[in-house]
């Protein structure tokens, strides 16, 4: 009984997860790999055969290379003021968790209120002599300013979550390897890369892999800054299923986010990997 | 050339005084033992030489330089962590590595340097592991082997050996003492096990409550304690302490018993339980606790209502119950100030 009784507990989740989600998501990969009622590949072969497949494609992918890393950068710096800070941390955290508590369609709509061309920036750039004239920045003429505005939404939105996860990590190293690494003659620098880092890696790979299926799955920011005008995986894989009502292709994107999510996941837990006796 | 100067370092955390006003000299290449109970700022003493923790007041010299404003690199020290602080993610060998890559020493010599610490602390066949694999005793040993390894001119050791058994304990002790030795390193050696600080320091600094009671050499510290404290605290068993009335100039009545003593006000008589002899003429003390130690026996009695121990020779019989009378071995007696504890000449 004792040892039925955590199974027994975790049950009713587990039936859940199956229920919901395994069960429609073996609809969705039956979906994608039929056509009325055959098995075929002609879903996936249509969506490649598309002309916005490969843009949509290509555009997901660099902005998850240019944003994440960035996010990265900007989390494990602001996580190492954090964790210095004597009083005020808490208080810290909870600003630049704010974004956190934002959607993602709110956020796109924040900074569309920024870019458009009665916006923010727009307004301030005119009021000190800038520009004469109120000018358009997300046309299609412009796509990597759309491009810009997104990767700035993103890392606006994102940032916080990688840093909330990074600074429970670094809680987490006891500061006598820190102190160890000081006297024996490593700089900050060399601390930071030589102790830090290597001690974080499982908060890395969690805030990474986490990060990483959210920026593969970007869409609400995208539709708010440029519609369809810069196509991504997501973006398209709403298209086919709503415009164009083709289901089976539209099945045939999600297979395509669920297969970079898992390749890079592996990557990265392969990447970040822990040797078992090296742990904290 | 690394003389450790201490002038008047104090340190308080918040309301707490941790170290009262310490000042020490540690000579080059003396072996200085810090010794005291829990508690006492040994650690504390350590860190703010290793400047891990900034003194409150007071200055740090390390030969000839004043360090007390510099980071822990620039102060040419390695040190042995109470907690070890062995690096998780780093293998052992690259452990006892760190501070020789961090000083871009060649790979060759980098190579020489670990495997020959490693083989004196007795770890040579672990440095494949990740120190979660080891037992706490091997991580311990791979924390000297580090400070070794940087061949410093000043090393701290934070209790380096409290996690080994008594045998390793005994090798370990005399080996360190070897090397240090050879290589004319200064070394600040903490420990709070008495045997330990006797065998390997060239002088030993009692500490008690944040103070520095004494300094001095091993021998000294034991036969003459410069404060109550010392005597209690070093020796196993400690000191016997009994008061002690004035009983004309330069005697003093002490258990019905009169002795020649210090011409002061008031004193307090001690005596170590292996300076006393079983005779006809002494202290009559009453056997509570006989515990046969092998070479010697060591008794617990009552004298005048205090508590006393001796250790005898082991082919003297006594039982609890009896009265036996121990006469102090006149030169060995020594006396303290009741009010401040300090020793009267
Ligand atoms: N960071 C700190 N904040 C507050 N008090 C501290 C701090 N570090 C040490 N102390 C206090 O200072 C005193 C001395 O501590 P320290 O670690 O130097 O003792 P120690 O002699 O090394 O003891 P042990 O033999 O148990 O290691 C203790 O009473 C401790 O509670
Ligand atoms: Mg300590």
């Amino acid at each position: 009984m004792n040892r039925a009784l955590p199974y027994l507990l975790l049950l009713p989740a587990s039936l859940f997860l199956l229920v919901f989600f395994f069960y429609p998501f073996g609809l969705v990969v039956v979906e994608s790999l039929t056509r009325g009622g055959e098995w075929t590949t002609e879903n996936f072969t249509r969506m490649t055969g598309h002309w916005k497949f490969s843009t949509a494609f290509w555009n997901t992918i660099w902005l998850t290379a240019i944003v994440v890393p960035v996010q990265l950068i900007m989390a494990l710096a602001m996580a190492s003021v954090v964790q210095k800070l004597k009083t005020g941390r808490a208080g810290l955290l909870y600003i630049f968790a704010i974004p956190l508590g934002i959607s993602d369609l709110a956020a796109g709509l924040v900074w569309l209120a920024i870019f458009e061309q009665s916006g923010f920036l727009n307004s301030i750039l005119h009021a000190f002599g800038v520009i004469d004239r109120p000018q358009l920045y997300l046309g299609y003429q412009s796509l990597w300013v759309i491009f810009l505005a997104v990767c700035l939404a993103e890392i606006w939105r994102a940032t916080a979550i990688m840093m909330v996860i990074i600074v429970a990590g670094m809680g987490l190293i006891p500061k006598e390897y820190n102190e160890a690494a000081e006297v024996f003659g490593a700089s900050a620098w060399q601390r930071f890369t030589r102790v830090t880092l290597p001690l974080l890696r499982p908060s890395l790979q969690t805030a990474l892999i986490l990060r990483i299926l959210m920026a593969f799955e970007v869409f609400a920011v995208v539709m708010a800054l440029g519609g369809t005008t810069l196509p991504v995986l997501m973006g398209e894989t709403f298209q086919w299923q709503f415009q164009l009502q083709d289901r089976g292709v539209a099945a045939a994107y999600a297979m395509v986010i669920l297969g970079l999510s898992v390749a890079f996941s592996l990557v990265v837990l392969r990447l970040l990997h822990v040797p078992k006796g090296a742990r904290i | 050339m690394a003389e450790i100067v201490i002038k008047g370092v104090a340190k308080q955390f918040g309301a707490f005084t941790a170290l009262h006003s310490v000042d020490l000299t540690i000579a080059d290449q003396e072996f200085m033992v810090l010794l005291g109970a829990s508690g006492c700022g040994k650690t504390t003493l350590l860190r703010i030489i290793a400047g891990l923790e900034a003194p409150s007041q007071g200055e740090v010299w390390i030969g000839g330089r004043r360090v007390d404003h510099l980071p822990p690199r620039a102060r040419g020290i390695a040190m042995v962590f109470q907690n070890y602080a062995v690096f998780p993610h780093l293998t052992v060998f690259e452990n006892i590595a760190f501070g020789l890559r961090m000083a871009n020493m060649p790979q060759a010599e980098v190579e020489r340097r670990v495997t020959r610490t490693a083989e004196l602390m007795h770890i040579g066949q672990l440095l494949k592991r990740y120190s979660g694999e080891l037992s706490g005793g091997q991580r311990q040993r791979v924390a000297v082997a580090r400070a070794l390894a940087m061949e410093p001119d000043v090393i701290l050791m934070d209790e380096p050996l409290s996690n080994l058994d008594a045998l390793l304990r005994l090798e370990m002790r005399a080996e360190l003492k070897g090397v240090l030795a050879q290589s004319k390193t200064t070394t600040i050696y903490v420990t709070h096990d008495q045997v330990e600080a006797m065998s390997l320091a060239d002088r030993i600094s009692v500490m008690n409550g944040g103070y520095i009671v004494q300094a001095d050499r091993p021998t000294e510290v034991y036969r003459n304690p410069a404060a109550r404290f010392v005597g209690s605290f070093i020796g196993n068993p400690p000191m016997n302490f009994l008061p002690a009335s004035p009983d004309g100039a330069g005697r003093w009545r002490v258990a019905g018993r009169v002795f020649d003593g210090p011409h002061a006000e008031a004193a307090e008589f001690a005596i170590r339980p292996e300076d006393l002899q079983a005779a006809s003429d002494g202290l009559n003390a009453e056997v509570r606790v006989v515990e046969p130690l092998g070479p010697h026996t060591l008794i617990t009695a009552e004298v005048a209502g205090q508590p006393f121990r001796a250790v005898l020779e082991s082919d003297r019989q006594v039982a609890p119950g009896d009265v036996i009378t121990l006469a102090p071995v006149p030169d060995r007696i020594r006396w303290f100030d009741p009010e401040t504890h300090k020793a009267i000449a």
